[in-house]
């Protein structure tokens, strides 16, 4: 082999964690939010019952695509409690369609379609659970009561909900502007380097799968809760919404006209999100609207079965990929052709999750020279289609490291040795697909999970399985994402019809205590720990000390919310400019009291020293001379210790990592164990490894979950929902999950201050791919598609036997 | 959820009186099935009649010198899971008890509502087909070979309520369970047992009728009580569910895989 001598080191070499952090950050500090998690205290949408409350209850349809013929609402009116009943019909014609965030330009030159999304459905029904009206009553009772007598006469249309029926001839049309239930067609990368690096190739590794649509089933299902007040003209929402500031500007700005002003959007605790809280939907627009009609606040808290049907979902894509090699396993080329989604309407980022944020991650952490990627976005009779955690990054992600696997198997190339040998290695590293990877050191992830899962013990374990007549597999998976969500420019040159930066206010109060308003929104992450952790370390104060609050349009400045692994990374950041700009005051301040020049004065530990003696003013007594500014250089500086910074990053940043997954197969009936799954993921600077074990965990639950056990189906006839329960959706449970071996490389991002990359994603991006890859080395197929339940597995067997 | 009545009868024959007395009455044992219908307004019964205070339907009694179990109707999964009596004598059935759903469904789900609720993918019937028991109810006793007559359905005419359920006790027994991973419902259960009369294989989960016998492994077992004597024993798909879960195919597959390990470990 021509590479396997001299191989270079990354040119950015990973470090080990330091097991003793020497202050705030780094800890293993324990979570402040949990107390009031787990005594019950916490304070969910739901918990929120304001004066006069009214509540709720939205009929739905129970087709997947029929024209509304005609909405009798007299009964359900004159039911007890009813207060009012709203319709497509009754919704004003200034009120606009529920808006997507992000423009997508098609090959061909032209915009995407983007057909009107009513906030209550108008003409037709196009998904089982599309809103049709809502029922405002005194209880909910009442409400769900009263919304069965509305009498909704459906002249049922034929359905499309797979994305392949949807692009035959004669398909039903979603909508009349799209008759070919095309939204888009969108490419990316050389086309004419990529099919003549095909053509040179030694060996081409082709895969056809589907990456399988998800429900994401956050344990909080979505609730609001709005209120009009006469006395000002203004509203309050109360949202389960992972940003509230984005919607309110889409909810007042895009569909209800209402000065942006005038309404206020707290997102309270909130219950997990994953992506699927992050968007503007029907039902929190309509209790805002209907709210000044009904002058009563409104409450809506979705029923499981509602979650189902109408939160957005993930994933969704029917793929073919090619990988072309040269003989020794180096990758010349790959070429990608993905059909994704959009379901019924557009979703607020349903547009860049199967583009920006997937076909730019198909270098992976490797050199392929060219790549090409083609996608098209089709409408379906289904729930809209969004970003679900990972967001367009696990489906690259299982796009790559299914075909390198594959590859390595067809050409007898090891695991490790075929990544090894197509490793990024030179940092900055501009990939044919456009981002520009800063740093990495991929190899040292991949040396620390085949540790981890102690790869060298491998034949000895199967050995020992074959002989209880099980099957053993072991998969790799190495994974990237882009996160720290996003450059400004770069977004808005792409598309995004929103700014990405983030914003932080730090206040330091007369005593020195600190409160932190951060616009990146905790629905289980644990901001309020690790921000608090970063600016204690910074100002050499308590972490008790630092207070932090985020979810509320009126005490935040502004937020651009929590998603795409974005929080420490650019939340995170703004901060540090805010403690920047309070400890550049607190010098001039120091200064004056110790009668020194400002350039004289260092921060350190807590203190504000003269540079070279011991002569120092402690930070909290500066902070009472700010707010008690007797002896201040009130000519030169306004009084008070309050700081605001917006931060918008230069790049995105990249975590990656390898995780290695160890199955074990009942070949009798496919049951599929997992045995072992170790993760060495690199997260950069790391604040509370506690608190970032957890993200992966989850994550990694979240990704075996996809792997092997969810899957949302529809009726490919009637377009129903088949899996609307629990009963019939499979979520992972901790009994099928093994105890997690999870370790951590640092290379730190070179663009942000903290060296941070984010976390929050990792787990379910690499995992697929890793499970997936195991079963395959265990059964030697070349595929098992997605959730790969125990008859798909068994099917699988038998199809080889039968082969063999 | 609709408005519904509620009574608590103290005895049998107050509750079978209510329910002649109510053409909407329901009985409610444990409410797993029913309250959960109920929710979805897949059930809205005019009256329910709360069995949980008619001593006479609980507890665990050894009989016929320990050749017999007779466990009252109400008894929770729990109390048969946890019975010193069941666990002697028929161990298989308090394993089977144990696993049926999570804690919180053997805490309140019983022996008499599953059955009567009949669940083609309950655990209990197949132990009741398997082990060959008797259904007591205020009525009759019914041969668990007449009970069970289709999805859902069963040979309880309206208002006969169950009391009780009598197990003989098998030489062995055991109950082999694939679980639907959504659910935790037997996406196949086979229960196994070599009784006085010979042997007898019950399945659940499976079947396009709700749970039966599989003669022809029961024949195989007669012949030679082993695991390899049923190793080629195969139900006809045509016979079984395909459904969301899981094809005919894979679960005539099932079958036969979990006949032989309930066989081995029986």
């Amino acid at each position: 082999m021509t590479d396997t001598t001299v191989r270079e080191k990354s040119s950015t070499p990973a470090r080990e964690r330091a097991t003793q952090p020497s202050g705030p950050i780094g800890a293993r500090i324990e979570r402040k939010e949990d107390l009031r998690f787990l005594t019950g205290s916490g304070q969910y949408t739901d918990d929120v019952t304001l004066p006069h409350q009214s509540y709720a209850c939205f009929v739905r349809s129970p087709h997947a695509h029929a024209r509304l013929r005609s909405i009798r609402t007299d009964t359900a009116k004159r039911s007890p409690g009813v207060l009012a009943v709203y319709t497509g019909a009754d919704i004003p014609p200034a009120v606009g369609g529920l808006p997507c965030g992000w423009l997508i330009t098609g090959v061909d030159g032209k915009p995407m379609k983007e057909p009107k999304h009513p906030i209550l459905a108008q003409g037709k029904v196009r998904y089982v659970g599309d809103p049709v009206a809502i029922v405002v009553a005194e209880t909910y009772d009442q409400a769900k009561e009263a919304a069965q007598l509305v009498e909704v006469d459906y002249e049922p249309l034929p359905a499309v909900v797979d994305v392949r029926d949807a692009l035959r001839k004669g398909a039903p049309a979603v909508h009349d502007e799209a008759p070919d239930n095309v939204c888009y067609v969108w490419a990316l990368g050389d086309k004419a380097a990529v099919d003549a690096a095909f053509a040179k190739a030694a060996h081409v590794t082709t895969l056809e799968f589907v990456n399988n649509r998800l429900i994401p089933n956050a344990i909080e299902p979505r609730a609001c809760n709005a209120a009009y007040a006469r006395a000002d003209d203004s509203y309050t929402l109360y949202v389960a919404n992972q940003n509230p500031h984005v919607e309110r500007l889409l909810m007042t700005a895009f569909v209800l006209g209402l000065p942006e002003h005038k309404v206020r959007v707290i997102a309270p605790d909130v219950g997990g999100g994953f992506g699927s809280k992050i968007y503007l939907y029907a039902e929190e627009t309509v209790c805002v609207w209907a709210a000044k009609l009904v002058n009563r606040p409104i409450k809506w808290t979705a029923e499981r079965s509602e979650s189902f049907q109408a939160d957005a979902h993930g994933r969704d894509h029917v793929t073919k990929a090619e990988l072309a090699l040269d003989k020794d396993g180096k990758f010349l080329a790959m070429r990608v052709k993905t059909t994704a989604a959009m379901g019924a309407y557009l979703s607020t980022f349903a547009s860049c999750i199967p583009t920006i944020l997937y076909a730019t991650l198909l270098a992976g952490q490797y050199t392929t020279p060219a790549i090409h990627c083609e996608v098209t976005a089709v409408f379906t009779n289904t729930a809209p289609v969004d970003a679900y955690r990972g967001a367009g990054r696990p489906e690259a992600t299982y796009v790559v490291e299914r075909l390198v696997a594959t590859a390595a198997r067809e050409m007898a190339i090891a695991q490790d040795e075929i990544r090894r040998r197509n490793f990024i290695r030179k940092f900055p590293y501009a990939t044919p697909v456009a981002l520009t990877y800063d740093t990495g050191d991929y190899e040292a992830c991949l040396d620390g999970a085949m540790k981890l899962a102690d790869v060298a013990g491998f034949p000895k374990r199967k050995e020992e399985a074959a002989k209880r007549g099980k099957l053993r597999g072991l998969g790799w998976s190495s994974y990237i994402e882009a996160c720290g969500l996003a450059p400004s420019n770069v977004a808005g040159s792409l598309g995004a019809r929103a700014g990405l930066f983030e914003a932080g206010e730090v206040r330091v109060h007369p005593t020195g205590k600190v409160t932190v308003f951060t616009g990146s929104h905790s629905h289980g992450q644990g901001h309020e720990t690790t921000f608090a952790q970063v600016v204690a370390d910074r100002l050499g104060i308590a972490v008790d000390d630092v207070d932090v609050v985020h979810g509320d349009t009126g005490r935040i400045p502004f937020g651009m919310g929590t998603y795409g692994s974005r929080s420490i990374a650019v939340g995170g950041t703004a901060i540090m400019k805010a403690v920047d700009k309070v400890v550049a005051k607190g010098r001039k301040i120091a200064a004056h009291l110790m009668e020194v020049s400002d350039a004289d004065v260092e921060f350190r530990d807590g203190k504000f020293t003269v540079k070279g003696t011991d002569k120092n003013v402690p930070f909290a007594q500066v902070a009472l001379t700010a707010y008690v500014p007797h002896n201040y250089p009130l000519d030169k500086l306004e009084p008070g210790l309050d700081e605001t910074a917006f931060y918008d990053p230069t790049n995105f940043t990249y975590p990656a990592g390898t995780h290695i997954c160890e199955v074990e197969i009942d070949p009798e009936t496919g049951e599929t164990r997992i045995v072992s799954f170790s993760a060495c993921d690199d997260f950069g600077n790391i604040i509370n490894p506690m608190i970032v074990e957890g993200q992966v965990h989850g994550g990694l639950a979240q990704g075996i979950g996809q792997a092997l056990l969810e899957g949302c189906v529809y009726d490919r006839e009637s377009g129903q929902l088949l899996t609307g329960s629990y009963m019939d959706y499979a979520m992972p449970r901790a009994a099928d999950l093994p105890s997690f071996k999870v370790d951590t490389r640092v290379t730190p991002c070179t663009h942000n201050p903290l060296g941070v990359k984010g976390c929050g994603e990792a787990g379910a991006i690499g995992a697929p791919a890793a499970v997936i890859n195991a079963i395959c080395d265990a059964t030697g197929a070349k595929d098992v598609e997605m959730p790969a339940t125990s008859e798909r597995v068994w099917r699988t067997l038998r199809a080889g036997q039968k082969r063999s | 959820m609709q408005a519904f009545g509620y009574s608590e009868p103290t005895t049998v024959a107050k509750a079978t009186g209510a329910a002649a007395a109510n053409a909407e009455g329901r009985y409610l044992a444990g409410g797993q099935s029913l309250l959960a219908a109920m929710k979805l307004g897949l059930a809205a019964p005019g009256e329910l009649i709360d069995l949980g205070r008619v001593p006479e339907l609980r507890g665990i009694k050894v009989e016929g010198n320990g050749a017999l179990l007779t466990i009252g109707a109400t008894t929770t999964h729990a109390e048969v899971a946890a019975s010193l009596e069941v666990g002697a004598r028929i161990p298989a059935l308090a394993a089977l008890a144990g696993g049926i759903g999570d804690r919180q469904v053997r805490n309140r789900g019983t022996l008499g509502g599953s059955l009567a609720n009949d669940d083609p993918a309950a655990d209990y019937p197949a132990a009741v087909l398997g082990l060959g028991a008797t259904v007591n109810t205020n009525q009759r006793q019914i041969a668990a070979d007449d009970f069970f007559k289709g999805l859902f359905e069963t040979a309880l005419a309206p208002g006969e309520l169950i009391v009780s359920v009598t197990f003989p006790v098998p030489k062995k027994a055991a109950y082999e369970k694939f679980r639907n991973p959504a659910s935790r419902f037997a996406l196949v259960g086979v229960f196994v047992a070599q009784a006085a009369q010979g042997p007898r294989v019950a399945v659940t989960g499976a079947g396009s009728r709700g749970v039966f016998r599989v003669k022809a492994m029961e024949q195989a077992l007669a012949r030679d009580w082993s695991a390899k004597a049923i190793e080629s024993v195969a139900v006809p798909a045509a016979d079984l569910q395909t459904d969301l879960h899981a094809s005919a195919e894979y679960r005539a597959n099932l079958v036969t895989v979990l006949a032989r390990r309930a066989v081995a470990a029986a």
